[in-house]
């Protein structure tokens, strides 16, 4: 009988399909969270959000969920499991993009309308820090050791360099028209900023902050002033960036070692920010007005899928499930 | 050898060789899509935004969009073509030399559409090749799913071939083929733009779309393409097949056809 009941247990756990991992995906317009499952590339859940989600990050250990709610003004702390909003932080006014220090306690954003870069540590839920920053910041990247914190600003053409123990600018460098995100590369000896009406993306030594390489996109058929790199993720080793090109609707496949274009994907309308699963397989980037996400089959360089989400999709961000 | 075999096995002969001699058909039938293709889609890139529409997974080049379209073009020109060199062996008497065998007309018939299909479906695949030279990138094993779905479409436009030989008096009216037949049906149909497209501009031209054989034929082929079947596309070209099939077998049979009224 034990055994007949443990056979039966055993039977019941393998008929259970195993949950598969997720993308989230922001909805800028429809204040809400697409989640879709990985394996079957469909939508299964609508999570609530407060107005205009935009930035979307996971904690480290994917414990909880960080959104930006530009226009609630805050940013919210959802419980991924539930999808319910667990309470807000103090996050200053109209965040956009922000992120989270190694350290898994700080987050760094950037409140667009302010020109500042507040830092809120997600324990005490507390301002740590507001540093001035230029006008209309947006992109946001935090070195890997932890010591630098990066904020672009789209009016004043800038790369921010934070020193996050003091909070303190050490330096400035300039890029090129409205830069909207940032990166480091290679252990985070390489920072690369994408400006999106300059039509490049700026490369930097970190060590130095001096410009280390500049890259352009063009695209036959496509008019220069709608190729506008916005953002870009890396695959497995760093050796190849896809960068996400906005109107033109074609993200770019870029060698990370001789900064030369290699390819150009077709996907859907206004594609903006992207994020990918765990083994970096596929790719799937946030179509803004076609209100869609496609995914891309990493090593085949082939848009696979095209999958509806919410109106105006924003952000994305990968979560495992197992 | 079965007579009916050695018929079968001498006519598509008959027909291979007529091709092969005329290499520049070969070179026609083929440059007319990779005009279309190379040029007009290419033209047309960036101004068509295509909407997902099955069988696509995922958004599409133009060009992408009408190379099933194009498939469609050389069975139709084919089809055509095989129509016009009907009239051709009706003037030059060979066609009489063909009919005046024991073996039943219907089966004569049938031999010449098979021929005709074996050529149109070689000359596809020659596009299809080229085409993905020029980076349209298809399913692998779409190549040899659709080869199902180009035999019926070449057959069904090979019978209206045939059916509209049986009707034309002189070789001079093929030009009356080419604009009461092979245009509208090229231009209204789902090869060049998508039905939902045409339903944009005019409800009405949508419907004459939907009802047109030629667009059942085209998205089969597409379907096929992307190993999927189009169940309703392949029932249409079948019933469309076997309708101008019958309207041949009729125009060519001597004792009611539209053959005898022309002596």
């Amino acid at each position: 009988m034990k055994y007949a009941i443990s056979l039966i247990a055993l039977l019941a756990a393998g008929a259970l399909p195993a949950a598969a991992d997720e993308i989230w995906v922001t909805n800028e317009k429809d204040d809400t969270i697409s989640v879709i499952d990985i394996d079957t590339l469909e939508v299964t859940r609508t999570i609530e959000t407060g107005e205009r989600p935009r930035g979307i990050i996971f904690a480290h250990d994917y414990s909880v969920l960080y959104v930006c709610a530009s226009d609630s003004d805050a940013v919210q702390v959802i419980d991924p499991e539930t999808g319910e909003i667990l309470h807000d932080l103090p996050s200053g006014e109209d965040p956009e993009q922000f992120v989270l220090h190694p350290d898994n306690r700080h987050l760094y954003i950037a409140n667009e309308d302010d020109a500042i870069t507040t830092v809120v540590d997600t324990e005490t839920r507390r301002n740590v820090a507001q540093i001035n920053v230029g006008i209309e910041p947006e992109g946001m990247a935090v070195s890997p050791d932890g010591k630098i914190a990066i904020t672009t600003s789209e009016t004043t053409n800038m790369a921010h360099w934070i020193d996050t123990e003091t909070h303190e600018l050490f330096a400035n460098t300039l890029v090129d028209s409205r830069p909207r995100h940032a990166e480091f590369v290679k252990d985070g000896t390489e920072l690369w900023v994408s400006s999106e009406i300059g039509g490049t993306i700026s490369i930097f030594d970190v060590e130095t902050q001096a410009p280390k390489g500049k890259i352009e996109f063009e695209i036959s058929n496509i008019h220069p002033d709608r190729i506008q790199p916005v953002g870009f993720e890396f695959t497995n080793g760093d050796t190849h960036a896809f960068v996400a090109l906005g109107p033109s609707n074609h993200v770019a496949v870029v060698n990370a070692e001789t900064y030369e274009v290699e390819d150009y994907l077709l996907v859907g309308r206004r594609v903006w920010h992207m994020a990918f699963n765990a083994d970096r397989s596929l790719l799937f980037t946030t179509n803004g007005v076609s209100g869609d996400v496609t995914v891309i089959d990493v090593a085949k360089r082939k848009p696979i899928k095209t999958i509806k989400v919410g109106r105006f999709p924003w952000g994305a961000a990968f979560r495992p499930t197992n | 050898m079965s007579p009916y075999l050695t018929s079968l096995i001498a006519i598509v002969k008959r027909e291979a060789l007529r091709f092969v001699h005329q290499r520049e058909r070969f070179i026609a039938a083929l440059v007319r899509p990779l005009v279309w293709l190379l040029v007009f889609a290419a033209g047309f890139r960036a101004a068509l935004g295509l909407s997902i529409i099955p069988p696509y997974q995922t958004y599409i080049t133009y060009e992408t969009y009408i190379v099933p379209g194009l498939c469609g073009m050389i069975l139709l020109f084919n089809g055509m073509q095989s129509s016009l060199s009907l009239v051709y062996d009706r003037e030059m008497g060979s066609m009489r030399l063909l009919l005046t065998s024991p073996l039943p007309r219907w089966w004569l018939l049938l031999c010449r559409l098979i021929g005709a299909t074996v050529i149109s479906v070689l000359q596809v695949y020659a596009f299809l090749l080229i085409a993905y030279l020029f980076g349209i990138d298809l399913p692998p094993m779409g190549y040899v799913a659709v080869l199902p779905a180009l035999i019926i479409c070449g057959v069904m436009l090979g019978a209206l071939g045939l059916a509209l030989s049986s009707i034309i008096k002189q070789l001079e009216n093929f030009a009356g083929v080419m604009n009461f037949v092979i245009f509208p049906m090229f231009f209204l149909s789902s090869a060049l733009y998508p039905l939902w497209k045409m339903a944009e501009s005019s409800p009405l031209l949508h419907d004459i779309c939907a009802v047109n054989p030629f667009t059942h034929g085209v998205e089969l082929i597409r379907f096929a393409l992307y190993l999927d079947l189009n169940l309703p596309a392949l029932g249409w070209t079948v019933l469309a097949a076997v309708g101008f099939l019958m309207l041949a077998m009729w125009g060519y049979d001597p004792a009611r056809g539209l053959i005898r009224r022309k002596g």
